[in-house]
């Protein structure tokens, strides 16, 4: 942990909107390349490991250092944010080889996806991502809309974004809450929880639900903002601002917070972008990359906004970065209230969208069209297609395949932290095991969108 | 760009010998990108090599600026046999292994189909050129059982590592399966 002067003195900025992202030398990358035994990432089974358990005789305690030991990590640990267990390999203290074991969670929810009709299918997949549930059922929308080729009504646009930037800011402040509370600053894990709550409140309102909303659905939103969304949103965008100044003093200037952080967990813009790493882990390498403004969705290229990158790309800066951008999210949220648009809150093509409940006492067609998209579901070409959005965590990207039918074909997740998890083992090779707990924290996995 | 226009593409695929004549006769009746045959499909190009001409596709790409391998993903179109998507000079199989790259510079984003034989599922790791594969990868093995020649670490990632069978193949049952558990040694 070495923190030098110049690091004390910066701290991430937002590059301009116009900044190129300049290509990487790949030649920075040659260590995530490597396939033998000078890897980072340890290649061994389960089995292998759990062989080397029965096989050891009892590890005295005086091994010398050079000595390498096996240690299991999890699944069940406080600091791996759910179930996610790490095989590593010890060299006294200090973490050589290390491998990510997933699939705790695993309850095979893209089989499941096959299974339900495309209006269901938003209710599954919500359920992945549980810090950023708008998230998960945007990009599902989006992929299904790209296969009906629909038009969405500007308001739904605008409700969507809205609501997603929300999201980011839940999201963001349950990983101060818990990166907080990883490395000790346990009162973190309070303030963090309690603005998150506030968010929810308003997710609540709009929703029903806390969590798992299912709210945004193919063809729109299930339901127009309740009256007195604006009051409660001015409320947060009042309340939150002064929150994340005490945030500030409590860590982002705390020298112990910095000691702990800063040159943590390095990793540059070619090993990231080799190892597919997207979202705040790439932007902490310096490398601006976000979705939203550069592949823009939504009516994101009708917002201002900046898009916050790091310098070193540790763990500080990680953290920096999500700090940030609840900010930027609030910037949007505020042009979201000041520009929202009037009318269709969902598309009204009759074969897409349940008719009001109204129409089906007076309409017999309305009832028709009630029973078939809730009895047999719509149905959609036949075809293939990706959508993508900036979640919280990075790239969340939904593949369907459909052969028009009622029911995807085949619908794959891209889980942004599925393959972050990546870079675990590179951010972790010659740290401490204590450094080690920081940077599964800055990754910030959400483990039900590893395993799905 | 690395079109290469002139090149016919029946080549390396001498199966249905009259079929391939049909269209070499009428040239070639495909769009053709980094030396195979594209498709659009809503929006975003789709390149189609074979599993042996996919590691010179994707060099091409990475040489072009595709930067980054966001994802493999596996699709079993065992009951969906006839697609209609495919270009006219590509047999559909029962496997296919789907690529995703995104150029940052240009902003754009390719998908790569690589149609596989169901009774070799074998398709080339690339991990030499995109260390990012190692995880999808396994997935894909994982769920499909498709075989990546040359990964590193190719073993069950989300399933128990002592699973049976595929669980996201088309002829794997679901809701019908007793739970198992591993039985890991242990000393106790």
């Amino acid at each position: 942990m070495t923190a030098t002067e110049e690091d004390l003195t910066t701290s991430p900025d937002s590059a301009p909107a116009s900044a190129a992202t300049a290509t990487p030398a790949v030649e920075d990358a040659e260590r995530v390349f490597r396939r033998g035994d000078d890897s980072a990432v340890l290649r061994m089974s389960e089995a292998e490991v759990a062989q080397l358990a029965v096989d050891a005789p009892q590890v005295a305690l005086d091994t010398n250092t050079d000595e390498r030991t096996i240690m299991n990590m999890g699944p069940s640990h406080p600091s791996t944010h759910g179930v996610l267990r790490l095989v590593l390999e010890l060299e006294g203290e200090v973490v050589k080889r290390s491998k990510p074991v997933v699939g705790y969670l695993h309850t095979g929810m893209e089989k499941t996806a096959e299974d339900l009709t495309y209006l269901q299918g938003s209710t599954n997949v919500t359920r992945m991502d549980y810090a950023s549930p708008l998230f998960s059922e945007l990009a599902f929308s989006l992929a299904v809309e790209k296969l009906l080729e629909v038009e969405i009504p500007e308001r739904a646009t605008w409700i969507r974004m809205l609501m997603c930037e929300l999201n980011r800011m839940s999201s963001h402040l349950l990983f101060m809450a818990t990166n907080g509370m990883d490395l000790g600053a346990v009162s973190m894990m309070i303030y963090g929880w309690r603005e998150r709550e506030e968010v929810l409140r308003f997710f609540e309102m709009v929703t029903g639900l806390r969590m798992n909303h299912n709210y945004i659905r193919p063809g729109g939103v299930a339901a127009d903002l309740p009256d007195g969304w604006t009051d409660e949103v001015r409320r947060l965008l009042e309340m939150i601002p002064p929150r994340l100044e005490e945030y500030d003093i409590l860590m982002t200037g705390q020298p112990i917070w910095r000691e702990r952080l800063q040159g943590v967990g390095v990793l540059n813009s070619a090993e990231a972008l080799a190892l597919g790493a997207t979202g705040p882990v790439l932007r902490s390498t310096g490398f601006a990359w976000d979705l939203r403004r550069d592949d823009p969705y939504l009516a994101y290229d009708q917002v201002d906004f900046d898009v916050v990158v790091g310098t070193y790309g540790d763990c500080f800066d990680r953290y920096a970065i999500r700090l940030n951008e609840i900010r930027e999210s609030m910037r949007i949220v505020q042009q979201c209230l000041d520009n929202m648009p009037s009318g269709d809150y969902r598309v009204q093509d009759k074969k897409v969208t349940p008719p009001p409940r109204a129409r089906i006492d007076e309409s017999m067609e309305a009832l028709i069209h009630h029973f078939k998209i809730f009895t047999e579901g719509f149905k959609v070409p036949e075809g293939e297609a990706y959508a993508a959005v900036e979640s919280p965590r990075g790239e969340l990207g939904v593949y369907i395949v459909s052969d028009g039918g009622p029911k995807p074909y085949r619908m794959h997740v891209r889980g942004p932290s599925f393959i972050n998890l990546q870079t675990l083992p590179h951010l972790m090779y010659d740290g401490l095991l204590a450094d080690g707990v920081a940077v599964i924290s800055s990754v910030d996995p959400i483990m039900g969108e590893v395993d799905r | 760009m690395a079109d290469d226009d002139t090149e016919t593409p029946a080549e390396g695929d001498s199966v249905d010998d009259g079929a391939q004549e049909a269209t070499e006769e009428q040239a070639p009746a495909v769009d053709m990108a980094y030396g195979v045959a594209v498709t659009e499909s809503r929006g975003a190009r789709v390149l189609h090599p074979s599993a042996d001409e996919l590691i010179a596709t994707v060099e091409a790409l990475k040489a072009d600026g595709f930067m980054q391998l966001l994802d493999v993903i596996g699709v079993d179109y065992l009951t969906h046999g006839n697609r209609s998507d495919l270009p006219v000079t590509i047999s559909p199989q029962r496997f296919e292994v789907v690529y995703l790259f995104r150029a940052h510079v240009k902003h754009e984003m390719i998908r790569v189909r690589v149609q596989v034989d169901a009774n070799e599922p074998v398709v080339p790791t690339l991990f030499d050129l995109f260390p990012g594969a190692e995880t999808p990868e396994r997935e894909t093995f994982d769920m499909f059982g498709i075989t990546f020649d040359g990964h590193p670490d190719l073993c069950r990632i989300l399933m128990p590592e002592d699973w049976d069978g595929y669980p996201l193949r088309k002829d794997y049952g679901i809701g019908r399966i007793p739970v198992q558990f591993k039985g890991a040694p242990t000393r106790r």
